[in-house]
């Protein structure tokens, strides 16, 4: 039986354990959290709302649902909460189901309450998929730049690239023939020049073809000047833009707030990279003859996540108010689909006749932010040994 | 320096370049057409419309039609399809609206987040530094139009002044006390609600600013050679943790033009936020599109500018 250093260490010393406390990285990680308080808060209200938004969408589902957000009771308007329905006038099946309004009716006589329960799992899924997408793109482009970065495009690459672009355009505009055949020899030469690497060096060619063979520029360049060219885009401005020309859908918004905050990860990623990848295990696992890609996704990614998962935190919290001011201006999900943002919207001409049309749903967006920042705050201190003593 | 300047130009037209070719492409490829905006209205006959994609080009390739934009945009010829007015005039008049709101929360951001940043650096850990991270917090995390509102509801009911538009309506020709007090007035909020945001930023980062300082080795010489307190803050602390706010100067131009649409909407107020809106909302391209224009040669005159500042004032730093 071949021992481990470590029992050898602890036979010849007489010890039974290591002296220090064992702590995996989990236990470390709540020991820090249960620290920081905010923090701490920030994730009880994080894990509720994810339970509310859950349960508001078992609940106001289907056909039949047990809190119906869309039951109009035209006699039961501007209903302050708390207040209970009249029960002469109603049918059997418009009586809430609590037996009160809970937090009382809009303009039609609908409960906010169970509109609520349904914006709920709409700022929840605006909110992670949105920056899913974001960060999806953004550990792509940055990992990219960031490991391939010095690889240089040749000449040929790039004109078949605008090739298979210009032929996407066209594609879009209508001209599908000319477009799709632009499309294919854009890409085929794309992938053939990445597997039939050889070819270009062993032949003597003529002066001018060389030209087309040089590196011209490399990754990192492209990727990087990229992001500075989308940075350029006041976002709101360009997200408004963009959901205003496309047809309402929330599907929409969330990829498009998505297309617009990759940047951040971007960076991130793509500076943890080109400081990760000089370092000695990494090396180690090349000169093990591990491939690219298995050492980006099993050894770097790791390592490189942290920041990431910091900012996407945060960036979840921007994506909800972006989804709320969106809503307010008109913009957002399609009318019968409560979400908080429109609720406050729809409720603010009423704002000196009925406040709770305007302050629920404006707390329960702020409480909400405000737990995925805090946490988020508390998560940078938390995976950042640096900051951890100082505050 | 100079090789750096002039690198750092030609790197921006390009960007610049690029800039512009996508931003058209978004708005032209986007489904839709503007002169199908306005379909019910029975003006709009078929030949009507014909008329309207021919004067405005539509009928043409879209690279004919981004070469017909760009040049109208540099001769100053372009001209709004809503109301025909030449694009730049209209955003000059509604950017000097614009500008107070900006001048105003600008000065408000950067006086108050100074001294809150730095008392809660001065006093980490204590009560204030805490209550103030909180507030930061909830500032960020509060939706303008919700904290628009309770402003509104706050100082209509309270001061009894009303704080809808630029002045108030039919106020005719005052006494000139009267008319500066209604447009303080009217000007206050916004630009409060515009500073908000930036208030909180700027606070929390130069409390880090502040507490990277303080953990030099100098401070601490200057502590233990006997400096008062006051002077080992102020002098030797404050004055180089102000190094990366210098170059932030830069950084603000962007938010000339990018203004807020939000607040600007709720508020009535006539600037470039609000015109922008209403442009997508009647797909009003070269207003769009020119103003879009003009905020990236913003945002890269202002990272342009903040190097620049950079190299001046740090001479660690060679570009």
């Amino acid at each position: 039986m071949i021992k481990t250093d470590t029992e050898n260490f602890l036979q010849s010393t007489g010890l039974e354990g290591p002296l220090a406390t064992r702590e995996s990285r989990l236990q470390e990680f709540w020991r820090l959290l249960k620290g920081n308080r905010l923090a701490f808060v920030g994730l009880i209200i994080f894990v509720l709302f994810f339970c509310t938004a859950f349960t508001g969408l078992l609940l106001t589902a289907g056909t039949k649902p047990i809190f119906d957000p869309a039951m109009v009771r035209l006699q039961e308007k501007l209903r302050p909460p708390l207040s209970s329905p009249n029960l002469e006038t109603l049918r059997s099946e418009e009586i809430p189901r609590l037996g009160v309004y809970l937090f009382g009716t809009d303009d039609l006589g609908r409960d906010v309450f169970a509109r609520m329960m349904q914006g709920a799992w709409v700022s929840l899924t605006v909110g992670f998929v949105a920056v899913g997408i974001a960060v999806l793109i953004g550990i792509f482009m940055g990992g990219i730049a960031g490991y391939f970065g010095q690889n240089q495009l040749r000449a040929d690459q790039m004109l078949a690239a605008v090739l298979a672009l210009l032929g996407t355009v066209l594609l879009v505009v209508g001209t599908t023939l000319s477009g799709a055949v632009l499309l294919l020899i854009g890409s085929a030469y794309i992938l053939f020049s990445l597997f039939w690497k050889q070819g270009a060096g062993r032949k003597t060619l003529p002066k001018w073809m060389k030209f087309f063979f040089a590196g011209a520029i490399s990754i990192d360049t492209v990727i990087m000047r990229f992001v500075d060219i989308m940075l350029c885009f006041p976002s709101f401005f360009l997200i408004l833009t963009v959901v205003a020309l496309l047809p309402a859908s929330i599907y929409n918004i969330m990829i498009v707030i998505g297309l617009t905050s990759w940047m951040g990860a971007t960076r991130f990623v793509r500076a943890e990279f080109l400081s990760l990848r000089e370092q000695d295990f990494v090396t180690a696992a090349r000169a093990l003859g591990v491939s690219a890609w298995r050492i980006i996704f099993r050894h770097m990614i790791p390592n490189a996540i942290a920041p990431v998962l910091v900012s996407a935190t945060i960036g979840i919290a921007t994506a909800i108010l972006t989804e709320a001011g969106l809503s307010f201006l008109g913009f957002g999900v399609p009318p019968p689909h409560a979400t908080w943002g429109n609720i406050l919207s729809d409720g603010k001409r009423f704002i000196f006749d009925a406040p709770w049309l305007t302050f629920i749903p404006g707390f329960a967006i702020l409480i909400v932010v405000l737990s995925f920042n805090l946490f988020g705050e508390g998560l940078r201190d938390i995976v950042n040994p640096k900051l951890r003593e100082r505050y | 320096m100079l090789s750096f300047i002039g690198r750092s130009i030609i790197q921006k037209i390009i960007t610049l370049f690029f800039v512009s070719v996508i931003s058209f492409l978004i708005i032209h490829l986007a489904p839709g057409e503007p002169s199908q905006v306005d379909p019910l209205n029975p003006k709009f006959t078929p030949e009507m419309v014909e008329r309207f994609r021919e004067e405005f080009h539509l009928d043409q390739p879209l690279y004919i039609q981004y070469t017909y934009f760009y040049r109208d945009l540099f001769t100053g010829r372009t001209a709004s399809w809503k109301d025909n007015q030449p694009v730049l005039k209209k955003i000059w008049e509604k950017f000097k609206n614009s500008l107070w709101l900006f001048i105003v929360g600008t000065i408000l951001t950067w006086t108050l987040s100074f001294p809150i940043g730095i008392r809660s650096a001065i006093f980490r850990g204590g009560f204030y530094d805490r209550s103030a991270t909180f507030f930061s917090y909830l500032l960020i995390s509060i939706p303008g139009f919700f904290f628009a509102y309770i402003l509104i509801i706050f100082v209509v009911n309270s001061f009894h002044v009303p704080v809808i538009g630029m002045e108030t309506f039919g106020i005719g020709e005052p006494h000139w006390y009267r008319w500066f007090m209604d447009r303080v007035w009217h000007l206050l909020i916004p630009s409060v609600l515009g500073a908000t945001g930036g208030i909180a930023v700027l606070s929390r980062y130069v409390r880090s600013q502040m507490l990277e300082v303080e953990n030099q080795d100098y401070v601490r010489t200057a502590r233990a050679k006997g400096v008062p307190e006051e002077q080992v803050h102020y002098k030797h602390a404050l004055r180089n943790a102000l190094l990366p706010f210098v170059t932030m100067f830069g950084l603000i131009l962007p938010g000339l033009i990018g203004g807020s649409v939000i607040i600007e909407s709720i508020f009535s107020w006539p600037g470039m936020g609000r015109m922008a809106y209403e442009a997508i909302l009647a797909r009003d391209y070269p207003v769009i599109l020119t103003v879009n224009f003009i905020s990236a040669v913003l945002v890269l005159a202002g990272t342009f500018v903040s190097d620049v500042l950079y190299m001046v004032v740090d001479p660690r730093i060679r570009l």
